[in-house]
C-alpha cells in the first residue's frame, strides 16, 4: 500500500526570521503505523506537521506522501489523504453548526449532498457525536470540540491522520474517551503530544525530536527506557513508567517489559 | 453617535442605505478579486475582536470618564479600505440585531457614517499621507490623531444632516451641530491617541502584519479625484434630500425673504442678480438658524408672514387630528393597545399549552 | 456598553431561542426577514406627530413573541433597557416644541411631548421587531437568508465569520480585561498605555489564530469559494406569512384604526 506512505528525506525549514526550525529531518512511516513525535517545546514537532500537509514548504529537502511530491496540483489529493487536527478545536470548527463543519470537507471536495449526508453521519458516529450535529461550536465541551475536529477531518476519508497534541486540555474521562476511539482508528496516525502515558498507551514507534533533528527514531519502550536520552531531550519517562509516589517501588511496567 | 430609528425618515434612511448597500457591494466585488482567501477568516476573526475590544474600558487622562475604542481607522490601518469596510459593516450590523444599537432603518447611516468616512476619506488622505510604513510613534500618533478626528467630524457631521433633514425630532439644526461638532472633537482625539498606541504596539511586535497590510496596495491611496467626486455624489444627495424638506415649508422661506428683502417675491430680472444673492445670502443665514421641520417658528412668523402661509394653528389642529392626536383618536388608541395585549396573551396561552 | 460576560450570555441566551421549535420557527428566514424590514419601513414612514396611529402596530411583536413561545419579561426588559439610548435625542423634543396640539380637558399637551412619545413608540416598535427577528430565527439563519435575498456572497459569509467568533474573542478579551482589572489599584493601570498593550495582544493573538483558521480551511480543501449546503424552500406557508403582515402594514399604515375604533366607541357613547 505504497499510497499511505510518509516519508521525509533531509528535510530542513528556516522561517523567515532566521530561526531553523528544522535541521535534518529524515523518517519513513508505513501504512498503519501509529507514530508519536515528542520532544521539548520549540523542538520543531508542528513545524514538521505543518509539512505533512503541504501547509509549509522545505527550505531543503522533499516530504512524500505516497508517490505524490508536492505540488499546486496535488496539494488538494495529498489534503485529502493526510487529515490533519489542530491543537486548538476552535480554529477547527468555524461554521455555524457541527453538521456543516464536518461537511465542509466533503463539500469541498464536490461530492453530492446525499453524498456529503452520508460521510457526515459516519464521521460523526466514528467519533460518538451523531447528537450534536445542530449544536453551535460554542455550545460543545472540551472533549466534543476534540471529537468533533476529528470528525471534520474524517469525513474527508483520508488514510493518514495527524494530530498535534490530540489530549490537551481535555479532563480525564475526555481524554480516555478519546484514546479509546483513536485505538480504534485503522489509519496510519501520527501525533504530537506532551502526554507521555498516551504516547506509550497508543504508539508503537515514537521519534524524537531535539533542536530540529531527530534524535531518536524507533520502538516507543526503547525510548522511554533510554534515561540519557530523555534527559537529554528535556523529557521524563511517562508517568506510569516512573515510581510508584505511594509505595515507593519501581513501577511493574518496566519490569514486564509490557 | 449611532444614528437611531426612532429619529430617521424612511427617506433619509432609504437614501443612506442605497449608498451603504452599494458601498458593500463594491467592496465586497473586490475583495473577492484580491485572491487572497486569508481574508476570510482575518476579516471575520479581526471583527470579533473589534467586538470584543470595544468593551474594554480605559480611563480618559483629565477627564474622570471611561472611554472604549471604535476602531475603524484601526481596522483599516490593518486590512485596508475594502475589507476593514465591509468588517465594520458586519459589526454594525451585529450591533443593531442585538444591541439596537441605532436599529434596522439607521443600520445604512450608522455604516456609512462609520465605516466610510474613516476607510475610504481619513484613512487615505490622511493618515497614509501623514504616516508611511512602520514610522515612528510620535508620527503615528500625529497620522492617527489627525485621521480620527477627521473622520469622527464628518460621521458627526452626517449624524446631524440626516437626523435634522429626517424632521422627527425637534432640536434645530445649530444647537445640534453645536452639541455634536466638539463633542466627536474630543473623542476624536481620545480615538486617534488610542489606535496609535495599538498600531505602535503591533508595529514594534509584528512588523510584518503593517508591512504585509500596507504591500498589498499601492501608496497611493484612490485618487483624490475619485474621493472628491464622491464628497460631490454625497453632497448632491444631501443637498437634494435637504431642499425636499426645506421646500415643503414654503412659509419659513417665504417668510425668511419677506423678512429681509421687504418683498414677497425676488424681484425681476433689473434686482435679478440682486435679488438672487439675497436669496442666497438668506438661505445660508436659513440654515444655521432654522430647523427643518418646525410649525414652531412658523406660529412665530405669524403676523410677519405676509400671504401663503396658513394660520400656523389651523395647520396643527389638522396634523393633529389626522394622526390621531384628538380625543377619539386616544380612545381609539388605548382600545388598541388592548386589544393587542389581550391577542398576544391569548396566543401565548395556547402555544405554550400546545 | 454591557459587561463582556452579560454579553456573552445574551447571544447565548438568544441563540437557544432562536433554536425553538414552535411552526413560527420553521418558517423560511427570508420571509421572517422582509416581514420584519417592512414592519420597520412601515413605522418609520410615519409622521412625527403619529402616536395612537402607532399601537396597531404592537400585534406584529407581540404575535411573534407569542407564536415563537419566547420569554415576554426577557424582551421586555432587553427593549426597556435599550430604548433611553434611541430615544435620547427625542428627549429635548419637548424644549423646543412647546407649542400646544392637543387639549385633554384642562391639561395642554404641547406638540413635543406628543412627538417625543411618538419617539418613544416607535423605537420600542423597532427594537423589538429586530430583537424578536433574531429570537425567531437565529444569527446563522438571517445570514443565510440574506445571501439568498442577494446580498454578496462574501459579507454573508464575513457576518458568519463574525457571529462565530465573537464567543471565542469575547472570552478572550474578558480574561485579559480582567486580569488588568485585578492588578489595578485605585484607577491607576486602567488607562491608555495599559490598554494599548493589553489590546495590542489581543491583536496580536486573533491574528495568529486567523492564520490557523486559515491552515484549518486549507487542510479541508478549502479554495476559495463557499458552496451553499442544503437549498431551502420558500413555500406556500412563507408567502402566506410574507403577504398577509404585508396586507396588514399597508393597511395600518394608510387608515388609522385607533382613530375608527375610538370614534364609533364615543359616537355609540353619545
Amino acid at each position: 500500500m505504497s499510497h499511505h506512505l510518509v516519508e521525509a528525506e533531509n528535510l530542513r525549514h528556516v522561517y523567515p526570521d532566521g530561526t531553523v526550525a528544522l535541521r535534518d529531518v529524515s523518517f519513513r512511516i508505513t501504512h498503519g503505523e501509529s507514530v508519536a513525535v515528542i520532544g521539548a517545546n520549540g523542538a520543531g514537532k508542528s513545524t514538521l506537521l505543518l509539512h505533512l500537509n503541504g501547509y509549509l514548504a522545505p527550505t531543503a529537502g522533499e516530504v512524500r506522501i505516497g508517490d505524490l511530491s508536492f505540488t499546486k496540483k496535488t496539494l488538494p489529493e495529498i489534503r485529502r489523504r493526510v487529515g490533519m487536527v489542530f491543537q486548538d478545536p476552535d480554529d477547527q470548527l468555524f461554521m455555524p453548526t457541527v453538521y456543516e463543519d464536518v461537511a465542509f470537507g466533503p463539500v469541498n471536495l464536490g461530492l453530492s449532498p446525499v453524498e456529503v449526508e452520508g460521510r457526515v453521519m459516519v464521521a460523526l458516529e466514528r467519533v460518538g457525536a451523531e447528537h450534536l450535529r445542530e449544536r453551535p461550536p460554542y455550545r460543545l465541551s472540551g472533549g466534543e470540540k476534540k471529537r468533533v475536529a476529528i470528525a471534520t477531518v474524517l469525513s474527508m476519508a483520508p488514510d493518514i491522520l495527524v494530530m498535534d497534541e490530540p489530549t490537551n486540555g481535555l479532563d480525564p474521562f475526555a481524554r480516555r474517551r478519546l484514546m479509546e476511539l483513536l485505538k480504534d482508528f485503522r489509519h496510519t496516525k501520527i501525533f504530537t503530544s506532551h502526554d507521555l502515558d498516551m504516547v506509550l498507551e497508543l504508539c508503537e514507534r515514537t521519534i524524537v525530536l531535539h533542536d530540529g533533528e531527530v534524535r531518536a527514531d524507533g520502538p516507543t519502550l526503547d525510548i522511554f527506557r533510554d534515561d540519557g536520552l530523555l534527559a537529554e531531550c528535556r523529557l521524563e519517562k511517562p508517568l506510569s513508567m516512573q515510581g510508584c509516589p505511594v509505595c515507593g517501588s519501581s513501577s511493574k511496567q518496566t519490569e514486564k517489559g509490557g | 453617535m449611532h444614528m437611531a430609528d426612532a429619529l430617521l425618515s424612511p427617506a433619509v434612511g432609504g437614501t443612506l442605505w442605497a449608498a451603504s448597500s452599494g458601498a458593500i457591494a463594491y467592496c465586497s466585488a473586490k475583495v473577492r478579486k484580491e485572491l487572497d482567501d486569508r481574508k476570510v477568516p482575518l476579516m471575520g476573526v479581526l471583527g470579533a475582536f473589534l467586538f470584543a475590544a470595544q468593551m474594554i474600558n480605559f480611563s480618559i487622562p483629565g477627564t474622570g470618564s471611561s472611554g472604549h475604542l471604535g476602531g475603524g481607522l484601526l481596522l483599516t490601518i490593518l486590512l485596508g479600505p475594502r475589507a476593514a469596510f465591509l468588517t465594520i459593516a458586519s459589526v454594525l450590523v451585529v450591533q443593531a440585531l442585538f444591541f439596537a444599537d441605532g436599529g434596522l432603518l439607521a443600520l445604512g447611516c450608522n455604516i456609512f457614517n462609520l465605516g466610510f468616512f474613516p476607510a475610504f476619506v481619513a484613512y487615505p488622505c490622511i493618515y497614509r499621507k501623514i504616516a508611511g510604513e512602520c514610522p515612528g510613534q510620535a508620527r503615528i500618533t500625529v497620522a492617527a490623531v489627525a485621521a480620527a478626528v477627521a473622520g469622527l467630524q464628518l460621521g458627526a457631521f452626517a449624524v446631524v444632516l440626516e437626523t435634522v433633514s429626517s424632521g422627527i425630532t425637534s432640536l434645530p439644526f445649530s444647537t445640534f451641530v453645536l452639541l455634536m461638532q466638539p463633542i466627536h472633537l474630543a473623542i476624536g482625539i481620545v480615538e486617534g491617541v488610542v489606535t496609535a498606541a495599538v498600531v505602535t504596539f503591533v508595529c514594534n511586535a509584528r512588523p510584518d502584519i503593517l508591512q504585509g497590510a500596507m504591500g498589498a496596495r499601492p501608496v497611493a491611496g484612490p485618487p483624490l479625484r475619485n474621493v472628491l467626486l464622491a464628497f460631490l455624489a454625497a453632497a448632491v444627495l444631501t443637498g437634494g434630500v435637504l431642499s425636499w424638506f426645506a421646500s415643503g415649508d414654503p412659509d419659513g422661506l417665504e417668510w425668511a425673504i419677506a423678512k429681509t428683502t421687504g418683498k414677497e417675491e425676488v424681484a425681476g430680472p433689473e434686482h435679478g442678480i440682486h435679488g438672487m444673492l439675497t436669496a442666497l445670502q438668506e438661505k445660508i443665514a436659513f440654515l444655521p438658524d432654522y430647523s427643518f421641520r418646525k410649525p414652531a417658528e412658523a406660529k412665530s412668523a405669524g403676523p410677519e408672514a405676509e400671504g401663503g402661509a396658513k394660520p400656523a394653528e389651523e395647520t396643527r389642529k389638522e396634523e393633529g387630528s389626522k394622526l390621531g392626536t384628538s380625543l377619539s383618536g386616544i380612545v381609539g388608541g388605548l382600545i388598541t393597545l388592548a386589544l393587542v395585549f389581550l391577542a398576544g396573551f391569548l396566543l401565548k396561552r395556547r402555544s405554550q399549552a400546545a | 456598553m454591557a459587561s463582556i460576560e452579560g454579553t456573552i450570555l445574551d447571544f447565548k441566551r438568544l441563540d437557544r431561542l432562536a433554536r425553538g421549535g414552535t411552526s413560527l420557527h420553521r418558517i423560511d428566514a427570508r420571509a421572517k426577514v422582509l416581514v420584519a424590514l417592512l414592519f420597520i419601513l412601515s413605522v418609520v414612514s410615519f409622521d412625527r406627530y403619529a402616536l395612537t396611529a402607532l399601537f396597531p402596530f404592537l400585534l406584529y411583536p407581540a404575535v411573534v413573541l407569542a407564536l415563537g413561545n419566547l420569554p415576554a419579561d426577557y424582551f421586555v426588559k432587553k427593549v426597556a433597557l435599550f430604548l433611553p439610548f434611541a430615544v435620547a435625542v427625542g428627549m429635548l423634543n419637548p424644549l423646543f416644541d412647546r407649542e400646544v396640539m392637543v387639549r385633554l380637558g384642562p391639561f395642554d399637551i404641547s406638540g413635543g411631548w406628543v412627538s417625543c412619545a411618538s419617539i418613544v413608540v416607535r423605537a420600542i416598535l423597532t427594537i423589538s421587531a429586530a430583537l424578536l427577528l433574531v429570537g425567531v430565527t437565529g444569527f446563522p439563519e438571517i445570514c443565510r437568508a440574506l445571501e439568498r435575498l442577494g446580498v454578496p456572497q462574501i459579507f454573508a459569509v464575513q457576518l458568519l465569520f463574525l457571529y462565530r467568533y465573537i464567543f471565542v474573542l469575547t472570552e478572550e478579551g474578558a480574561r485579559s480585561s480582567r486580569a488588568r482589572e485585578l492588578r489595578s489599584f485605585g484607577g491607576k493601570g486602567l488607562g491608555i498605555k495599559s490598554f494599548g498593550s493589553l489590546v495590542g495582544h489581543l491583536l496580536l493573538r486573533t491574528w495568529m489564530r486567523a492564520e490557523r483558521i486559515h491552515m484549518a480551511m486549507l487542510a479541508r480543501g478549502f479554495t476559495g469559494q463557499f458552496h451553499a449546503l442544503q437549498p431551502s424552500r420558500f413555500g406556500g406557508r412563507e408567502l402566506l406569512y410574507l403577504l398577509g403582515w404585508s396586507a396588514l402594514f399597508i393597511v395600518l399604515r394608510l387608515r388609522n384604526v385607533p382613530d375608527l375604533l375610538g370614534s364609533l366607541v364615543t359616537g355609540a357613547l353619545r
